[in-house]
């Protein structure tokens, strides 16, 4: 078995074997493509957008040459824009609901629009918000990813003096840690979270861990108030044997050192275990750095798996094999190496997928952090407003009940919430 | 194949598609790239009196106004007449009409205001066999300020005065081709008439500025910083054009009087148009100077094969043919009455159609039904005004139904009966029925 380390990369040197996902559109493409959209009245595109961004508007910005603008109608609705311009689904969501589907199927490419906006402010650097009038209380937000930081802007433009308590080295969350590389090229991630705590009146404090080096009793007793988003912080097992075998890698784990740029094995053949979005960001990933067979195996009918037509679209021209209704049954190994995955089929048939590297990418679980605050199905029990049952606890993003997984739905939850503590803080 | 021979004032071209006198046909390589291309004529780009020509700004000459993907819907220029010298031009044309005797070749002039300048050039013009002579009263920049173009178009007994010295000193056709930049077009078309025109040409530009540099705080595009309003053309004027050329074609005093129509021809349709309203030919500029001069073959299709589908076997079966349908707004029929429908099969749902009339007329259309997205007309509501059909991206699928029976809206019979403002109850110059 030959597992090479390759992949080493300084942060955002990846972009030779990770190259943008799409190209940026031009200037000359961005007018032509922002002159499709017919401006609709109540436009079913915003209405499918979990954080309700204004697009005809946005679109119409662009269209007359106001691209700031546009990243300001934008930034307003979803201080993420620039990440869900890359990350979102928009096949399922805005793009769509877009009623050029209807008139000619070709919907209005509203992602890339979103993105050359939000690239543009970006680019000119200048910042559109400003914290608020000090109103002199103080916020706790567990976690830095897409939930925490929107959550934590729109408090500090309410005048919130906001304290965020992130476990890992960098803020960001799965935006800096859990999305394929190619997806995020030229270190976006990172300067969108830049852009977004410079408003001001926000203070990170990484490497600080809800549950080790803070506790939720402390937070309340030391806040004013606390949101919780801290995501999913365990990894599912597989629950087959062989998991312990050398050559069997939690995806996400993974994922997040390729992000980093730190070396990650690649083998000459892979299997991923799973059926969502982080099972064909590791495929993809681990195709291009240059493993010869990839394969992402999955138990249920293709239909079910959670990764969108689209993504497995992505995975599928970029030579990676999808197979379904197969069920891990153990992961074999020899001298303590994995060697491949035997599966069951639908009829209870067995084969065997021969392998040198095996990743697990069954989802992920909520740990609580010893916050005791009421579940729902494993994750936090949260209000419309995003209210936890514990008195000014507030949650939001994937930690939370119901959630959808997406950066996006996260960004609500978090612009949901503050406007909630906000409320609670001055009443 | 339907016969799109035209004869305008007894000048004879294979087509009624000809170059108006602009940039495209200011000399003889230009012009014959056009007869090659399949243009049924030419009207030379204007010339003036014999001496040092006029010279152009070397800044730019043109801007324009832009629709969706750039596409050019409006133009503007401040180029002059011709900068070249009258001899060469004289030159070129006779030898060009030697060899293109197939081709109509009018010649547009303009020389100040005395009969001396008119005799001189029309003699000249005379001896190089070209068809006729077009007068350019119409220029709006530049030449106007030296009394001339425009500023003899917009005086009617200059239009009158000059037509009739031309009239005298020649035997050639003579087109007066008219300005729009005046109150009423009908004003300067009856002098020409009274001038003795064969014909006349319109429109010609109409004044404006195509933009504003927010930058530098000037027009846009400038000379050195300082700007001028141009001649504005192209598809954004036809509208005006048309309505000029039907004034002047329904007209009393002008009725029969030849027209040449101008003004944002881009296509065979446009052309059709402006002949159903009176032109007995077209003359065409912006288009070929946005596309290229191949844009004739369109053209000539188009229009060969809406003619032989309507069974007109020559353009004289149909020019003017909408002139009796244009009326005064007073004579319009009152007790007509349409709806809109929205085709619910073809409907995006984009809902254009439901805010404009919601914001802006008779809340006749909904945005829900039941719950649902759904645009569907409130026929209580709806007063036929068309705005939704307008607003509306896709083609056919919002019409106006013709009604007849009681109109919801009003309560009223419609769709039965005749009757205009003049004979109405609520006109307080109400004639009585004799």
């Amino acid at each position: 078995m030959a597992v090479a380390e390759r992949g080493a990369c300084p942060k955002g040197g990846n972009n030779g074997v990770f190259a943008d996902l799409h190209a940026a559109l031009t200037p000359h493409q961005a007018q032509v493509e922002a002159e499709r959209c017919f401006y609709c009245y109540d436009a079913p595109c915003t209405t499918a957008c979990p954080t309700s961004i204004d697009i005809p508007l946005f679109i119409r910005q662009i269209s007359t040459g106001n691209a700031l603008g546009a990243a300001g109608t934008i930034l307003e609705a979803n201080i993420m824009g620039a990440m869900c311009a890359r990350v979102c689904p928009t096949e399922q969501l805005c793009e769509e609901a877009c009623v050029r589907n209807t008139a000619e199927e070709q919907p209005v490419r509203i992602g890339l629009l979103q993105r050359h906006a939000t690239d543009a402010l970006l680019a000119d650097g200048r910042q559109l918000f400003a914290k608020g009038a000090e109103t002199g209380k103080t916020v706790a937000v567990v976690g830095a990813g897409p939930a925490g930081l929107a959550c934590a802007h729109a408090l500090a433009r309410a005048g919130h003096a906001v304290t965020v308590f992130e476990g890992r080295d960098k803020a960001g969350g799965l935006n800096e840690y859990g999305i394929a590389a190619y997806k995020a090229v030229d270190g976006i991630a990172a300067r969108e979270v830049d852009y977004i705590l410079g408003v001001g009146g926000i203070e990170v404090k990484t490497g600080t861990r809800l549950g080790t080096d803070v506790s939720l009793d402390l937070l309340r007793a030391q806040f004013d108030a606390v949101f919780l988003g801290m995501g999913l912080g365990g990894v599912n097992a597989v629950g087959v044997a062989g998991e312990d075998l050398d050559g069997v890698f939690d995806a996400v784990e993974v994922i997040a050192k390729i992000r980093q740029g730190e070396p990650v094995a690649v083998g000459r053949r892979a299997i991923v275990i799973g059926g969502g979005m982080t099972a064909i960001d590791i495929a993809v990933q681990i195709r291009l750095l240059g493993a010869e067979d990839v394969t992402i195996v999955y138990r249920g009918e293709e239909a079910r798996m959670k990764a969108s037509p689209y993504e497995r679209e992505v995975a599928r021209t970029r030579d990676v094999r999808i197979k379904t209704g197969l069920k891990p049954v153990r992961i074999l190994g020899l001298n303590g190496k994995v060697t491949g995955v035997e599966f069951a089929g639908p009829g209870g048939e067995m084969e065997i997928i021969a392998a040198d590297q095996v990743f697990k990418a069954v989802g992920q679980k909520f740990l609580s952090g010893e916050a005791a605050v009421a579940l729902e199905g494993g994750r936090i029990k949260v209000d419309a407003e995003r209210a936890t049952s514990l008195p000014g606890v507030y949650a939001g993003g994937d930690c939370v009940a119901g959630g959808q997984d997406l950066t996006v739905a996260a960004v609500e939850d978090g612009k949901i919430a503050a406007r909630a503590i906000d409320a609670y803080l001055r009443a | 194949m339907a016969n799109l021979t035209s004869t305008f004032v007894g000048i004879k071209s294979p087509n009624p598609f000809w170059l108006a006198s602009a940039p495209p046909t200011d000399k003889a390589y230009n012009v014959v790239r056009a007869y090659k291309a399949g243009w049924g004529g030419v009207v030379w780009k204007t010339l003036g009196e014999a001496g040092p020509p006029v010279v152009n700004v070397n800044g730019p000459r043109y801007g324009a106004l832009h629709g969706t993907d750039r596409r050019v819907i409006g133009f503007n220029n401040i180029e002059l007449i011709t900068d070249r010298p009258l001899e060469l031009n004289l030159r070129e044309i006779k030898e060009v009409k030697r060899d293109w005797p197939d081709r109509a070749l009018v010649v547009s002039l303009m020389v100040p205001c005395d009969e001396d300048s008119w005799r001189n050039i029309l003699k000249q013009v005379e001896e190089t066999e070209a068809d006729g002579v077009e007068l350019n009263f119409g220029c709006p920049h530049g030449m106007s300020e030296r009394g001339m173009g425009s500023a003899v178009g917009q005086v009617p007994d200059y239009v009158e005065m000059v037509t009739r010295w031309c009239k005298q000193h020649t035997r050639m056709p003579v087109i007066v081709k008219l300005t729009p930049n005046v109150t009423d077009i009908k004003a300067p078309a009856r002098a020409a008439k009274r001038g003795g025109a064969d014909a006349v040409s319109l429109i010609n530009t109409i004044n404006s500025i195509i933009g504003v540099d927010l930058d530098a705080m000037t027009i846009s595009p400038s000379t050195d910083g300082k700007g001028t309003h141009g001649g504005y053309c192209g598809p954004a004027v036809k509208p005006i054009a048309m309505n000029m050329v039907a004034e002047i074609a329904r007209d009393p005093e002008t009725r029969g009087l030849p027209i040449s129509g101008i003004g944002g021809v881009t296509t065979w349709r446009d052309a059709a148009e402006f002949m159903a309203l009176g032109a007995g030919n077209v003359q065409v500029c912006t288009a070929a100077m946005v596309y290229g001069f191949r844009i004739v073959e369109e053209m000539i299709t188009g229009l060969s094969a809406w003619m032989d589908g309507k069974g007109h076997g020559a353009t004289a079966d149909f020019v003017g043919a909408a002139v009796p349908n244009v009326t005064d707004w007073q004579y319009l029929n009152l007790n007509y009455a349409v709806k809109a429908k929205i085709d619910q099969d073809l409907c995006i749902k984009c809902g254009r159609c439901h805010i404009a009339c919601e914001d802006t007329s008779h809340q006749a259309i909904t945005a829900l039904v039941d719950g649902a997205r759904k645009f569907q007309v409130i026929d209580e509501e709806c007063v036929g005004c068309n705005l939704c059909a307008t607003v509306c991206p896709i083609e056919n699928c919002i019409t106006m139904e013709p009604l007849v029976g009681i109109d919801p809206r009003t309560g009223r019979e419609v769709g039965t009966s005749y009757a205009n403002w003049t004979t109405h109850p609520n006109n307080p110059s109400v004639k009585a029925a004799e």
